[in-house]
């Protein structure tokens, strides 16, 4: 490789560090798999063969490399936050900064791979589904930048929650489709792209924005998203001198939790901690505890956990944070729980927010409030691993988009 | 229990393609729905699909969705599903549950399977499972005496066709066009060479289904397939009619246009 580049063949393929890639069908253990319909499996088919070929294939990887350097700002650097860790025990906390990266989020990683593809594929047109509008941004902005033309599609109470990032998109040239029906939310959007998406294979590739769905999607997605941990095993050695004892992430769908944990799972001294948007708590029946109070299901073409009713039915999600208000969860994120190669947690909507300004304070970084669950779960980890402790945070994007939020929680 | 067998038997026997409706339990109500499913039976049905309302229906069009989302603000529940079966197949139509793998998948493969066969169903459609992950409920089905109906689509492959019929008892259905469900002007052209592309692998009748919602349309279809499946077309009557009298003469209408398109082939 030449000098400065971030990724290898072997960082993108996920240099089998576990020998648990999804198998011929696509499963982690039991878990994921294409459950769609079999109009589709041509276009899964597709995508995968065309992502088996691109992975492998140098040309590829540099082009991806490229952008990830001169478009989205990569590497992103490591920050310690000791003023912010006097909160947790005294161990010592660093924050991976996803969120100095063009667009403002982890998600442009994945889009960025994905447009890539999209073109290899010869598709001309990519869709893709949005809940706070992060995933639609970062998808517009792509797709401006290859030329493609892109539909979003969002639910109609997310919309007019997030109207900012409508407009965002609507300025990259994206066409913004309201989603009217079901719960009018992230679920019901995914549903909507995957009815375009049958209709409009021939020339479109949906770029799906977390590593759920039916297969190669997670498995395409999480190689994507990668790079984040790939660079943060490599800084944290040069930082410190040594692996950090836990990693921390927020899980929704759980694209940035998998990104950072997958270079550390074949470190076993590494602990790897999931958080999870708890809501108005686990008993409220208000949260989005999907790995922790979910149980075993099919939702959006995949076996995984789902919040759902004795009947199968899906059990809307709850989350102060639109990024993890989903009732599904990474196929991954379901194997590396029950393996107990990662933890997951419940985090509260107030103790997310808490640990969102405390963060604006101490450090003068305002977090999004996805991050701020895992930064509330790392003040919780370093209480519990002691001074000694090093714990890497994946901080996934900014907070920015969080302002109408927290002007309402914090009545400023 | 009349079985697929025997319908299909009928039905090549009167030289002409079996007439399959759709309608999803608890909507308008749950006797709604069975009063509505036997008017389609008495004016021409020979086949009743009776859908699981789901949650998350990816591969349904606004019009199922429509009904749905009522069904399941009504409450509607897998006991009710049973009980609407067991309504229609009283009528002595052939009954299906249509349905997506989840609810199944949370009920108990063996215990759906089950439950099924004593409401006097004979079998399911499975659109969102595909061969792979089939083997669970065809062994399930198997052992409770009921078919199983998997989808071909215009995509697939030689290779998908064989794997998917070589799964399927009763019927393939062959979804006419790529989208989800709902009426449209034209059946999907891809239909007829789907319809052609499956035979070669299969004895099993091939029925299409997907945006047909006419008398001539069913015509049309009847001259290449064993049956034609309508669905949104008869919701859509329910959805406009002023009140369930007037909602039952237009199913009971539309039933009659389709049965003699399905012998005009």
């Amino acid at each position: 490789m030449t000098e400065g580049t971030i990724l290898t063949p072997a960082d993108l393929a996920g240099n089998g560090v576990y020998g648990d890639d999804p198998d011929v069908r696509g499963k982690f253990g039991v878990f994921g798999g294409r459950y769609v319909p079999e109009a589709l499996i041509p276009a899964l088919d597709e995508v995968a063969a065309e992502y088996e070929k691109a992975k492998n294939d140098l040309a590829f990887i540099r082009e991806f490399d490229h952008l990830l350097r001169t478009y989205a700002g990569r590497p992103t650097t490591l920050t310690e936050v000791p003023r912010f860790a006097e909160q947790a025990g005294g161990a010592r906390i660093i924050l991976k900064r996803e969120d100095l990266t063009h667009t403002g989020a982890h998600k442009i990683n994945n889009v960025l791979g994905q447009a890539l593809l999209t073109r290899r594929l010869g598709k001309t047109r990519v869709i893709a589904e949005t809940g706070a509008g992060q995933h639609g941004v970062a998808t517009a902005t792509a797709a401006a930048l290859l030329g493609l033309e892109c539909v979003i599609y969002m639910g109609a109470v997310d919309c007019e929650r997030q109207a900012l990032n409508v407009a965002r998109m609507k300025l990259l040239g994206a066409t913004v489709v309201p989603v009217a029906n079901g719960s009018q939310t992230l679920k019901d959007a995914i549903n909507e792209a995957f009815r375009d998406w049958v209709a409009n294979v021939d020339h479109t590739h949906y770029l799906f924005g977390t590593i759920a769905g039916p297969h190669p999607f997670p498995e395409i997605v999480r190689d994507f998203a990668r790079v984040i941990g790939v660079e943060a095993r490599r800084q944290m050695l040069e930082l410190t001198g040594r692996l950090p004892d836990a990693v921390a992430a927020a899980v929704g769908g759980g694209s940035n939790a998998i990104g950072i944990f997958h270079a550390f799972i074949g470190d076993q001294n590494v602990q790897l901690h999931g958080y999870e948007a708890g809501g108005r708590g686990a008993g409220s029946g208000e949260h989005a505890l999907t790995l922790t109070q979910g149980s075993v299901g099919v939702l959006h073409g995949a076996r995984t956990y789902v919040l759902q009713d004795d009947e199968g039915q899906t059990i809307e999600s709850h989350s102060i944070s639109a990024g993890l208000d989903y009732p599904g969860v990474g196929p991954e994120h379901a194997w590396l729980k029950d393996t107990g190669r990662a933890t997951y947690h419940g985090v509260t909507d107030a103790e997310a927010m808490e640990a969102f300004a405390l963060l604006a304070r101490t450090e003068g970084i305002i977090p999004a409030i996805e991050s701020s669950h895992a930064l509330a779960g790392a003040l919780k980890l370093g209480r519990e691993l002691g001074p000694e402790a090093i714990i890497l945070v994946n901080l996934s994007g900014r907070g920015d988009k969080d302002m109408g939020t927290a002007m309402k929680y914090f009545n400023l | 229990m009349t079985t697929l067998q025997t319908v299909f038997a009928k039905a090549k026997a009167d030289d002409r393609a079996a007439l399959i409706g759709y309608l999803p339990a608890g909507f308008p109500t749950v006797e709604g729905a069975v009063a509505a499913a036997s008017a389609m039976v008495e004016a021409g049905c020979d086949v009743i699909e009776i859908g699981l309302p789901y949650s998350d229906p990816l591969m349904d069009g606004p019009t199922i969705q429509a009904a749905v989302h009522r069904a399941l603000t009504n409450g509607t529940r897998i006991a009710d599903v049973m009980r609407t079966v067991e309504g229609v197949a009283a009528t002595g139509a052939a009954t299906l549950v249509m349905t997506y793998w989840n609810p199944i998948d949370r009920y108990g493969a063996e215990r759906f399977a089950r439950d099924l066969a004593s409401a006097g169903g004979t079998g399911t459609i499975t659109p969102d499972l595909t061969p792979e992950e089939s083997g669970v409920w065809r062994e399930a089905s198997a052992a409770a005496g009921i078919d199983t109906v998997f989808l071909v689509a215009p995509s697939s492959t030689e290779e998908r066709i064989k794997a998917v019929v070589d799964c399927c008892t009763g019927f393939v259905y062959a979804a006419s066009l790529m989208g989800v469900t709902g009426a449209r002007d034209q059946v999907g052209s891809a239909a007829r060479g789907l319809v052609e592309r499956t035979r070669p692998h299969t004895g099993l009748p091939v029925c299409v289904g997907l945006g047909v919602g006419t008398g001539d349309q069913a015509a049309e279809v009847a001259g290449y397939a064993d049956g034609v499946i309508v669905g949104s077309a008869f919701i859509r009557r329910l959805l406009d009619a002023s009140d369930e009298a007037a909602g039952l003469a237009s199913v009971r209408e539309l039933a009659a246009e389709l049965a003699e398109g399905v012998r005009r082939r």
